[in-house]
């Protein structure tokens, strides 16, 4: 196997430690150290995708970050796929297995190359939107192909065995970027005592100081490098996290870091222990000050074919050269707007290349590394650029022409040069995304060429992203941002020597954004700004022509900076030529938003633990053992697990569900109803608190009795209700729906604490203090008798009273409130006694019956009765009255409660109001659709208005047909009428209006 | 995510542990009977929205369950205050300078 563009040595690779790995199914080696990028250049592998839409050759432009081509899918498994990843950020390991991400059927060959090729210039920016417009009905079809052929990443079918975590931090200063700056930043912060992060998203801490030229204090940048960190990670409260990423800053300093724990390792995290290892974590970073010491990009610049494989940003050749030992071609053209870039040609002829020319735009470059360049013999085209490769899978010349950059035209002869490699820089922008995040516009400096970040609070940008460049001056800025952010968080900076490194001197940069062309930019071959989503110069010209004047709708309709890249190498240049195209400076068209996230990041990081059973957690009952024991099935009811009905043998949900509700009208039932909400509210004003919240009066409750309520919003809408016992004078015992249990406490503190603070009242939940069992029907009263010594006699204990004693030998209270019908005792205990009691019951209970029955009866049961569940058969638009419940609202009450004034006004109080009614389906077996639509004429017509839907439906065993709750229009004036319910297949069910109470309409069965 | 000082546990806090409860500081009218329904209206339903300050109510659910309010420009996303229920702001549109859509 050979790695042809390997050098003999140099580097920061291991030759001793070769690799394994596969890309597009051919296998290669490489050595550690190595990136997927550096391994494939070292092999000569030219090609590694296929374009975004014009699916033409695209080959390594980057060495990092910002590369747009090299963008791969990862995984040797189904299970292991991962889209999206630059191979520029891949470590190699050994059985990394890799493929281009477009390309249909593969890169080599494909498919919409031809059609790219053909019709490129015919594929404007919205081609697709303006080919495929009509007929509007075809466009999903269009679109499956058109994303077919276009191709992205794609994600795992199987599940991901790989664990992933979240782990909240918090520090006085966090470094972001382990360059220059940040060091020195990093170092100054932490010897003064500060807590200190730094992250780095790259393999190797260091940042530009790793291909570094120029010696600091006499030895390789490098060595600073090592002794740095090795002064920083001896330190207890600094953290290093490199392979991170600040992928989002967020508000007050909160930043997200995506730290890759395992990725360099194996396809999936290796094991420990027999345990997988995190893959990757999420660092929640609470910081006091952040230093920002992204760095910068170089700019590409854009001439014509700027994109056929072996054209490539001047400092990754440096980069490449200096840290993987990889020289990426034979014959290097450089062209150049500025001085820094000279480093890439003398790093090339370094290694043994030959550097064909150094092409500047520039008319007299004078700096210290022109000058090298000129010692050395390398040739030196003054005022000139490349304005065009050619070359089909590979760059085989370049035309270089003399420009007019001002002018923006050619003005001398084309001279083709033959090289297979040509490097670009049009200078340097600063990294700002993060800053970007947190909505803060970035400000252009004419001096620099480049965006700096737009002032953050508790931000300090440190050297490139500040727009300082130069080695020595990236330094002095770090220790300047590291004593800042200390002043800032109120520590004692102390001094700190700044290394010493010699000064290049460098020339002014040209601004030269867009090179120009023989032919103009509409007719030249393509100049790409934007290789990742194929946006041309000619694009951004035509978007600006067809009236697209802001660049925030320039970059929508041409689609640059879009999804994964977020602008890395394109976004100045591209908004340098829509400045030209609209007579405008930079500064005046402004730039895009950048956006979470820098760089793409697994959903595993993002979802942490936060899945499987820890997704959303659950709640469990006291009896939730037993429950299981015996077979139920359950559902959730807001966190909780609440039986749903217990199936005996093979019984269907029907058949146990018909068996439960002739258990509980005929003998016994219970229900494990410890779910419900309770509140205890105390104080001397909570009887006149519930008065004002409740819409019923509470004023005459007696202590021993309880009471039903209802609570409105102000609107007079039905928000929440349940029962309300009176435990003492200032004491009550308030129960809630099992969903709006917290709703209710929140409700309430609102009104105390920013309404009504001068009354003397006080809530606290008791839901899961107390375990409830309500014990349901005729028999009832003989099994709870055998094990309370309560009086349970009729005039001793009332319907709507509640007693405190014994059950089963355990403190209890007992309730006598039905939610069936049935004569009833809810049953309240501590909840660590409540398995005593309920084996206790059934232990007595069998002879009488007992049967437990879960939510499903309970429904059933209740809607035989007409009693309504809030969030059912409401839905927040319902009124009391709506409901037929005027019995249960106190309009004499003298505070105006929460809803009173709502419900006198005029839509309040319309007749023809959505109202509480029940339905008879005509067809007795026939159980109706909850949610069905009613209507009122036979012969449907679309469109035909709708009258109300229906709310609760169920087959009633003891009534002997199906029979439902609905709300309808002018509901209580239609009784007797037939309505219909027409369906999604064609079919008209039709119902009778009738009232909500089926079963026991005078409450003679709970009288007793 | 924001970063709150709650004015009753007396520290910072995560966004996560608070409820946006809404603009701040309205109060619910006296003697409502009297009210008409226009007003009734105004204060159930409308609600300013203004690029720049903006008094706001916040509730400590996962904390001391206490309401309180906080000055927020829904600009920048700056907290300029927090301050207890029943408190009157010192950070207003008008000093600040800043614009509050009426």
């Amino acid at each position: 196997m050979s790695q042809r563009n390997r050098l003999e040595q140099g580097g920061r690779i291991d030759r001793s430690r070769p690799l394994r790995f596969s890309f597009n199914g051919v296998g290669y080696q490489g050595f550690a150290g190595d990136t997927l990028a550096s391994a494939l250049l070292a092999n000569g592998v030219d090609i590694v995708n296929r374009s975004f839409k014009y699916a033409r050759v695209r080959g390594i432009v980057a060495a990092g970050a910002e590369e747009p081509n090299a963008v791969v899918q990862l995984g040797a498994t189904e299970a292991s796929q991962v889209p999206n990843v630059r191979a520029t950020q891949q470590a190699l390991y050994d059985g990394l297995t890799a493929s281009s991400t477009n390309g249909w059927p593969n890169v080599d060959r494909d498919l919409m190359g031809v059609i790219g090729k053909v019709g490129g210039k015919f594929m404007p920016p919205g081609f697709y939107y303006k080919t495929f417009m009509s007929p509007a009905s075809m466009w999903p079809k269009y679109e499956k192909y058109i994303r077919k052929a276009a191709g992205l990443g794609r994600s795992p079918r199987e599940r991901d065995p790989d664990i992933y975590d979240h782990i909240n931090r918090h520090c006085d200063v966090l470094v972001v970027g382990a360059g220059p700056a940040g060091l020195a930043a990093a170092l100054v912060a932490a010897r003064a005592g500060a807590r200190v992060i730094l992250c780095d998203e790259q393999e190797e801490m260091g940042g530009s100081l790793l291909d570094s030229r120029e010696p600091i204090d006499g030895r390789p940048a490098a060595d600073w490098v090592t002794a740095v960190l090795q002064e920083l990670g001896a330190m207890p409260d600094v953290l290093l996290l490199p392979r991170t990423t600040a992928n989002g800053y967020h508000d007050h300093n909160f930043v997200t870091l995506h730290e890759r724990r395992t990725e360099h390792l194996a396809d999936l995290a290796p094991l420990q222990n027999g345990r997988r290892t995190v893959r990757a974590r999420m660092h929640r970073v609470r910081a006091g000050q952040v230093i920002l010491a992204t760095g910068t990009h170089e700019r590409p610049l854009v001439y014509a074919n700027n994109d056929v494989p072996g054209n490539m940003i001047a400092g990754a050749v440096s980069a490449y050269i200096h840290r993987y030992g990889v020289v990426p071609g034979q014959r290097l053209v450089l062209s150049t707007s500025n001085d820094h870039a000279y480093r890439a040609a003398l790093d090339w002829r370094e290694a043994g290349r030959e550097v064909v020319a150094i092409v500047d735009a520039r008319e007299n470059p004078d700096g210290d590394l022109v000058a090298e360049a000129r010692k050395r013999g390398i040739r030196i085209i003054a005022g000139s650029a490349v304005i065009e490769t050619r070359g089909s899978r590979r760059v085989s010349s370049a035309l270089v022409a003399r420009i007019d950059v001002a002018g923006f035209k050619v003005r001398g002869a084309v001279e083709e040069l033959a090289c297979d490699t040509v490097a670009s820089s049009g200078g340097y922008s600063p990294v700002v995304h993060l800053a970007a995040h947190t909505g803060a516009r970035p400000e252009w400096r004419d001096d620099i060429l480049g965006f700096v970040p737009g002032k953050v609070k508790g931000l300090i940008p440190a050297g490139g992203v500040n727009g300082v460049l130069t080695l020595a001056d990236v330094l002095a800025d770090g220790v300047e941002a590291g004593s800042r952010a200390l002043i800032e968080t109120g520590y004692r900076g102390v001094a700190v020597r700044l290394p010493e490194v010699r000064r290049v001197r460098e020339g002014k940069a040209a601004a030269l954004y867009q090179v120009p062309h023989v032919k103009p930019a509409m007719r030249a071959p393509k100049q790409f700004v934007d290789q990742q989503n194929d946006v041309t110069a000619a694009g951004i010209e035509l978007a600006t022509r067809e009236g697209f004047e802001s660049i925030e709708h320039v970059k929508r309709y041409t689609g640059m900076g879009f999804g994964t890249d977020q602008g890395k190498l394109g976004n100045i240049n591209g908004m340098a030529i829509a400045a030209r195209c609209l007579g405008q400076t930079i500064p005046e068209t402004g730039t895009t938003v950048f956006r979470p996230n820098y760089t793409p990041i697994t959903f595993g990081a993002i979802a942490g633990r936060h899945c499987g059973e820890f997704f959303d957690p659950r709640r469990y009952t006291a009896l939730h053992a037993w429950h299981v024991e015996r077979g139920a099935k359950f559902e959730e009811v807001g966190q909780w697990m609440r039986p749903w009905y217990f199936p005996r043998g093979n019984e269907t949900m029907h058949e146990a569900v018909q068996r439960e509700c002739r258990a509980v009208r005929e003998n016994v039932g219970i229900l494990d109803a410890s779910t419900l909400g309770k509140i205890e509210i105390q104080g001397k004003d909570a009887r006149e608190f519930l008065n004002r919240l409740y819409t019923n009066a509470w004023t005459k409750l007696d202590v021993g009795k309880a009471r039903y309520g209802l609570m409105c919003k102000d609107d007079g809408m039905i928000m929440d209700d349940g029962v309300t016992a009176c435990l003492g004078e200032n004491h009550f015992h308030m129960t809630t729906t099992t969903g709006g249990a917290a709703g209710v406490l929140d409700w309430m503190e609102m009104w105390h604490q920013t309404e009504w603070p001068e009354l003397e009242v006080y809530f606290n939940s008791v839901t899961d203090h107390w375990a409830a069992m309500a014990l349901n029907g005729p028999n009832a009263r003989k099994l709870l008798a055998e094990l309370t010594d309560i009086d349970l006699s009729k005039d001793k204990f009332g319907f709507m009273d509640w007693r405190e004693g014994t059950v089963a030998g355990v403190p209890a209270r007992v309730f006598r409130i039905s939610f069936t019908g049935e004569l009833s005792y809810e049953i309240n205990v501590q909840a660590n006694h409540a398995m005593h009691v309920w084996k206790a019951l059934f232990e007595k209970g069998e002879k009488y019956g007992l049967t437990p029955y879960g939510t499903e009866t309970m429904h059933v049961l209740r809607a035989e009765k007409g009693f309504v569940i809030i969030g059912q058969d409401t839905d927040g638009s319902v009124t009391p009255e709506d409901l037929g419940m005027q019995w249960c609202v106190g309009y004499k009450k003298p505070f105006s409660w929460i809803g009173r004034r709502a419900l006198s006004r005029p839509d309040t109080k319309r007749t023809d109001r959505k109202q509480l009614v029940g339905l008879k389906p005509l067809d007795g077996k026939l159980v109706l659709d909850e949610g069905a639509q009613i209507v009122l004429d036979k012969e449907v017509k679309i469109p035909m208005p709708m009258v109300g839907h229906v709310t609760s439906s169920y087959f009633s065993p003891t009534l002997g047909h199906s029979f439902a709750l609905a709300l309808l229009k002018g509901g209580s004036q239609r009784i007797g009428q037939t309505v219909y319910l027409p369906m999604a297949d064609g079919r008209v069910h039709a119902a009778e209006v009738v009232s909500p109470v089926f079963y026991d309409p005078n409450g003679d069965r709970h009288h007793v | 995510m924001l970063h709150i000082y709650c004015p009753y546990c007396e520290e910072y806090r995560e966004e996560e542990e608070f409820r946006p409860k809404g603009e701040a500081h309205i109060a619910r009218p006296a003697e409502p009977e009297a009210t008409s329904d226009e007003a009734w209206g105004d204060y159930l339903f409308f609600r300013k929205n203004p690029r720049g300050l903006h008094h706001e109510q916040w509730y400590h659910a996962a904390g001391c369950r206490k309401f309180f309010n906080a000055t927020r420009d829904t600009v920048s996303y700056q907290i300029l205050e927090t301050y207890k229920a029943g408190q009157q702001p010192t950070v207003s549109a008008a000093a600040s300078g800043k614009k509050v859509a009426k």
